[in-house]
């Protein structure tokens, strides 16, 4: 199996706090990898580590075995690498298919090709595409920020999706999300990653929609890594219960 | 969308007979204050896309206004170029200078990137006042020559206005066509949340600094036809109070909307005029609809267009989720394939 992401003794360090303390981990291709822990944990400061928002005290991170570290979010994103964030981000006074034309436009060919190209840079059959695959064809045309908090977790999902990405890294995806809404989406997160093998890291406090959705998890506190295995084992990981899950 | 992009240039293709006609009854006092409108909405539609599409706040419109008018009376009255050739390389020297000013906004933004390009502004003015063997200093350039195009004399009140109109409309489509390409929707998504642009792999870097070329560019266009169109220059139209007006121009029109600049102008630059009958009251009439229109419309004139449809659509949408409610009560268990269905 092809290793995607492979992270190597990282730490992060503010001042003496250490958010991040030697988390190493990996993700092979076409997993759904859970990354859970208790709030504080470091969870999103590690993420900001893997995507380049903060650059990492110590330690590695490679895609497809090359180094990224210290890599710019842009260029991480064309490398293949999408994000969701813990909350909520769309662009409010776009249409739900400008939200995904823009996710997608910057991946085909170079600023001056886009600005003497289409318009839509081509996108349009593939942004309606992704539309009807959350299921958001009603509102194509509305403006993201009219939608429910619930449809814009799906277009924010979407837009992660719209590039063809090789990773996708979601933050809390179902964070105030409604249960039939949050049914839709991990139905929809799950056929993404069967039919397009793509490979997922999910942050996530919803155990249930962790435990049903990935296929490997690996569980943080304070920093470092506390346990890593399969849903049913890590649920039964007497350090985890101890300090996340609770008995 | 595609609806809308269709009322902006039909929304052009009405104005532009109508205001290639109707100024020519016109005497010269009231063709030039119709020319400066236009040049003036010029300016302001660049600023427009540095802050109202990609939220980058510029006191330095005013300035480029003057770098476009200075090169082109240095270019045409002293050095004897034909205003084509001048006017292109007064855009172009804007857009150059806009890059640089846009470095200082890829590291700080709203109010302090405020005061940077304000400093930006007096510097030019100081410039402008004080390197005399340039720009002649406070006694500025007279003689800036009007245009004569394969022969023809453009130099006329009215040839020299419909001259105006043409630039306009060729810098308006420019914008127009602009806007609706991908760069549009990427400076717009700058403006609204750079952190997740940049995710979604738009360089923070490129756009910020062409946003910020490109609006410095209108204005150093538009200060390429003030040049010819006022015939003389010194530094006192392009201080800082003029930068202030600019800004005032777009918000007043309706930052990041496409005609906004064009109302705005209308509003600073011509009802001025209009009002010269109330004598002293001017200001104060001035003052009171700027006033009234900040509480009533933050977003300007045209924001008030905006908000009437956005509400017409909410109405729309809210109609079809009502109808489709029934559909999902009826059903025991709602499943995906029906709330997709149901509208």
């Amino acid at each position: 199996m092809t290793r995607v992401l492979e992270v190597n003794s990282v730490k992060k360090h503010f001042g003496g706090v250490k958010a991040v303390d030697g988390v190493s981990f990996h993700v092979d291709e076409g997993e759904i990898l859970g990354l859970i822990g208790p709030n504080g944990c470091g969870k999103s400061t590690l993420f900001n580590c893997i995507l380049g928002q903060l650059t990492p005290t110590e330690g590695t991170v490679t895609l497809d075995g090359k180094p990224i570290t210290g890599l710019y979010p842009a260029q991480l994103n064309r490398l293949g690498v999408s994000r969701t964030f813990q909350l909520l981000q769309v662009f409010p006074n776009l249409s739900v298919r400008e939200n995904l034309i823009l996710a997608g436009q910057e991946h085909k060919g170079t600023m001056l090709q886009r600005l003497f190209g289409p318009r839509d840079a081509g996108l349009t059959v593939d942004a309606d595409r992704m539309i009807a695959f959350f299921k958001l064809e009603h509102l194509a045309d509305q403006k993201a920020g009219g939608l429910s908090y619930g449809q814009q977790k799906l277009l924010d999902a979407a837009m992660a999706f719209m590039a063809g990405p090789r990773l996708v890294l979601l933050d809390e995806p179902a964070g105030g999300v409604n249960l039939t809404m949050l049914e839709n989406l991990k139905e929809r997160l799950q056929a993404i990653n069967r039919e397009l093998g793509a490979t997922f890291v999910v942050i996530e406090h919803n155990m249930d929609f962790v435990m049903s959705l990935c296929s490997r998890v690996v569980v943080m506190a304070e920093g470092k890594v506390l346990a890593e295995g399969t849903p049913a084992a890590v649920r039964a990981n007497p350090a985890v219960i101890e300090a996340y899950l609770g008995h | 969308m595609s609806r809308k992009l269709n009322t902006d240039l039909l929304i052009i293709l009405i104005a532009v007979p109508i205001l290639w006609f109707a100024p020519s009854g016109l005497k010269s006092y009231g063709l030039y204050v119709v020319s400066l409108w236009l040049v003036m909405s010029i300016a302001a539609m660049g600023l427009n896309l540095t802050l109202g599409y990609a939220g980058l706040t510029s006191l330095a419109q005013g300035a480029f206004l003057g770098i476009g008018a200075y090169a082109t009376a240095i270019l045409t009255a002293k050095a004897g170029w034909p205003l084509p050739a001048a006017f292109l390389v007064s855009t172009g020297l804007s857009f150059l200078v806009g890059v640089v000013l846009g470095f200082p906004a890829l590291r700080v933004k709203h109010h302090y990137l405020a005061f940077v390009t304000l400093a930006f502004s007096v510097v030019v003015f100081l410039v402008a006042r004080n390197e005399q063997w340039l720009t002649g200093g406070v006694y500025g350039l007279a003689n800036i020559p009007r245009p004569v195009l394969f022969g023809t004399d453009l130099g006329g009140g009215l040839a020299f206005y419909r001259t105006v109109l043409v630039v306009t409309l060729a810098l308006t489509l420019v914008m127009w066509w602009l806007l609706h390409s991908p760069w549009g929707r990427a400076f717009q998504a700058l403006r609204e949340n750079p952190l997740r642009a940049a995710s979604l792999g738009v360089d923070i870097r490129a756009y910020t600094l062409l946003a910020f070329a490109i609006g410095s560019a209108f204005g150093g266009a538009a200060g390429s036809l003030y040049a010819p169109l006022v015939e003389f220059i010194d530094p006192a139209p392009f201080a800082l109070s003029a930068s202030f007006v600019l800004l005032l121009t777009v918000v007043a029109g309706g930052a990041g909307s496409f005609f906004g600049p064009f109302v705005g102008a209308f509003f600073s630059y011509m009802l001025p005029e209009l009002l010269r009958a109330t004598g002293g009251w001017y200001l104060i009439i001035y003052a009171a609809v700027v006033l009234v229109l900040v509480m009533v419309s933050p977003t300007g004139l045209l924001g008030l267009i905006d908000r009437w449809r956005d509400h017409q659509s909410q109405r729309r949408a809210a109609a079809i989720r009502a109808a489709a409610r029934p559909t999902l009560a009826s059903a025991d268990k709602p499943t995906l394939e029906n709330q997709g269905a149901a509208p």
